[in-house]
């Protein structure tokens, strides 16, 4: 008999350990960054130090740009307000750092996105607001308007550590023409370096050569040549090690993209809910289980719709209507002859 | 017992608590660094590196490894850090006797210029060279030339090159030359110890330098070009020099900042070393008729270097740790390249910071170990 109620005790205790280990698994779905940032009351964003059209501070420190819009996007999603977010600026060397350190949760900072970068540092790419690509920039008077007029002795200013100093080395390599890098920090150092006329040209992603050529003294003075030199697909990234979180920021910006391909903006998103298409219905929360997988409700997506706008709003928002890139070349849906494709909110 | 034990156990507890702070640190690191999917090692310091460089005074490449492009980024911090001692040291000592003259326009504007270069903060004076002085500099195509051969620009400081043959016979001929100065030197001070005559040794020392190398010109085969550096256009309006050398102007600018800087604090404490030998000294000198110069130099400066050195030896520290602020202007140094550069192409941010520290507190031990030797030699020797 007291055998029997000692084998019962252990069998009793082995169900209530596996029950535990399973309630524990449930919970720990529930990401880690997640419930930190709930508990917060705001996302933790990593910015550039001021690249108009992606990410700049205005006098009253009030952040505009398609990065700045991924991570309200995710506040909006995560905590139901596109304006609780924190953001920190970062120069080009401290970004991962900050992101793997754990300063910040998101970093959405024109980074390109490149397969050492993914594999090797501890940081999951989980998506691309901008396929851009290096150009160079040179004064107009200078007569230059193809690469191919480059001459030995040149001197070329960019930012360090970034994909840029790499692929201008690539560039100049295999045309054989010798070159002086010469590679400041910041980039508003770099802008002030060429403009002073220390360098004959300034490499970057095109975009921010249009978006730095903003801010020159005279922005007619200098012009971008054609060339494309590099493939640039820029998005946000978050720490390696937590899916869900990943999963939020993903979706996030897919929602946005996604949004604008069925015509779902932010002003008419309410009036979707009745829509008769059930994908459109799916994107503003009236069909299906869809926030339940990340540990949200189900308007998530209508909130970021509603208080961000889609992908088309934000880029017509900072890009276009601000003068730096009106076109929007590739970065324009699929279905419009873009390559902004994201697969199926569904 | 009870009382060895009560002297050992706070010591032991101390060593306890350093002990478990490092392997917590190291544990966390390591857990967390595990979690992200982050690799610890030095194998990166293989690979090719892949990023050029705009100075380096040996071979440096893309194609060469990160450990090299180390190696390459430590000697430009190196340099600037020797360059800028060098002239902090010459600068102090001239400001600092400057302030203890007797001519009030000297003495007022030595005091003006340490209060002013001491109390404005180096970050900024490195900005002010760089972008506003060194920038109202004229563009390649308009320089005049400096000395007729030298060219000042926003683009660099070009000088001529020199092309050297059998540099190694003249290399020699200078060594022999300062080695038989240095016997000659030590033969006049026993000639003076013994019997008390001089000798001229200014000029016989100036006449083995001129003559010895000049003789391997004639007798030695050793022939001295220049390459002179030359305009070349770029394009319609912009233009660079080639051949020469150019230093760059974030080389100068990073040089100048420091060490105009650094001068006013060794122009203290020269000051204060000089103040510190008592005004008997100076009195007792004069009376045995040695000139003033004679009793600055053979009096007052032996005792007050003991005062100098230590302090000076702390500004030395100061400007070499301070050079790493060339990453705000370009200067590829140590921290631009590979504490910037390297490490953001391998994401190796524990590896590199810890090499990085390792080398600046290397750097600062040498140079104290060197300046305490000489602190050592001058010292006063009890007989």
């Amino acid at each position: 008999m007291f055998k029997v109620i000692k084998r019962l005790t252990s069998i009793v205790a082995m169900f209530a350990v596996l029950f535990a280990f399973t309630t524990e698994t449930m919970a720990a779905k529930k990401s880690k960054t997640l419930k930190n940032t709930q508990k917060k009351g705001f996302v933790r964003c990593g910015v550039s130090q001021g690249l108009p059209g992606f990410s700049n501070a205005d006098a009253s420190g009030n952040w505009t740009g398609i990065d700045v819009d991924v991570c309200r996007a995710v506040a909006a999603a995560v905590l139901g307000d596109a304006n609780k977010v924190k953001f920190t600026p970062l120069s080009a060397k401290e970004r991962f750092t900050a992101l793997t350190s754990g300063e910040i949760d998101i970093l959405s900072r024109n980074t390109t996105w490149t397969l050492s970068r993914d594999a090797d540092i501890g940081l999951t790419f989980v998506g691309v607001n901008f396929y851009d690509g290096q150009g160079f920039m040179v004064r107009k008077s200078s007569g230059i308007t193809s690469t191919s007029q480059f001459k030995n002795g040149i001197s070329a200013c960019t930012n360090i550590g970034t994909t840029t100093e790499l692929n201008m080395r690539d560039f100049f390599n295999s045309r054989g023409i010798s070159y002086e890098p010469v590679a400041f920090e910041k980039a508003d150092e770099v802008v002030a370096a060429y403009d002073a006329g220390r360098c004959d040209t300034y490499t970057t992603d095109k975009s921010g050569l249009a978006a730095q050529r903003t801010k020159m003294k005279n922005p007619d003075e200098h012009i971008v040549l054609p060339e494309t030199i590099s493939k640039e697909p820029l998005g946000p990234v978050v720490r390696q090690g937590d899916a869900v979180w990943e999963d939020i920021v993903r979706w996030s910006l897919n929602t946005m993209i996604e949004a604008e391909e069925y015509g779902i903006t932010s002003s008419n998103a309410d009036s979707m809910k009745t829509s008769d298409n059930p994908q459109i219905k799916r994107l503003v929360g009236a069909e299906g289980e869809m926030g339940a997988a990340f540990g949200l409700d189900n308007e998530w997506n209508l909130r970021i719709i509603k208080q961000v706008g889609n992908y088309g709003e934000s880029y017509k928002r900072n890009i276009a209507d601000t003068g730096i890139l009106p076109d929007r070349g590739p970065n324009q849906l699929w279905t419009k002859g873009g390559i902004l494709y994201v697969p199926p909110a569904r | 017992m009870n009382n060895k034990i009560k002297r050992i156990l706070p010591q032991l507890l101390t060593i306890l608590f350093v002990v478990l702070i490092f392997g917590f640190f190291t544990i966390n690191a390591q857990v967390n660094m595990d979690n992200r999917g982050i690799d610890f090692g030095f194998g990166f310091l293989k690979q090719e590196a892949s990023f050029d460089m705009q100075f380096t005074l040996l071979d440096y490449d893309g194609q060469d490894s990160y450990g090299w492009a180390y190696v390459v980024a430590l000697l430009n911090t190196l340099l600037v850090s020797f360059l800028g001692i060098i002239f902090c040291t010459i600068l102090g000592v001239i400001i600092g006797i400057a302030r203890l003259s007797s001519n009030f326009l000297i003495k007022n504007s030595a005091a003006w210029y340490v209060e002013f270069f001491r109390n404005i903060p180096l970050l900024l004076q490195i900005f002010f060279w760089y972008y506003a002085a060194l920038r109202a500099l004229p563009l390649p195509e308009t320089a005049e030339p400096w000395f007729g051969v030298t060219y000042m620009t926003i683009k660099g400081y070009f000088i001529p090159a020199m092309i050297w043959e059998n540099l190694n016979i003249f290399v020699y001929c200078l060594l022999a030359s300062f080695i038989s100065i240095i016997f000659i030197r030590n033969y006049a001070k026993n000639l003076q110890e013994k019997e008390g005559k001089q000798l001229p040794l200014l000029y016989i020392s100036l006449a083995i330098l001129l003559v010895v190398p000049g003789l391997s010109f004639i007798l030695g085969g050793v022939t001295l070009d220049f390459e002179m550096p030359v305009l070349k256009q770029l394009s319609a309006t912009s233009y660079t020099y080639e051949g020469g050398i150019g230093l760059p102007p974030e080389l100068i600018a990073l040089v100048l900042a420091l060490s105009l800087y650094t001068s006013t604090f060794v122009a203290e404490c020269v000051r204060a070393g000089i103040q510190g030998i008592s005004k008997g000294q100076k009195e007792a000198a004069a009376s045995v008729g040695l000139t003033p110069n004679q009793v600055l130099k053979l009096v007052i400066m032996p005792q007050a270097l003991r005062i100098i050195i230590p302090p000076t030896t702390n500004q030395y520290l100061n400007l070499t740790k301070n050079s790493s602020l060339a990453a705000a202007i370009a200067y590829p140094d140590l921290v631009l390249v590979f504490a910037g550069t390297a490490m953001m192409q391998t994401g190796k941010a524990i590896e590199i910071v810890g090499i990085t520290m390792l080398t600046y507190l290397t750097i600062s031990l040498l140079i104290a170990a060197l300046m305490n030797w000489y602190n050592k030699k001058i010292e006063i020797k009890e007989k």
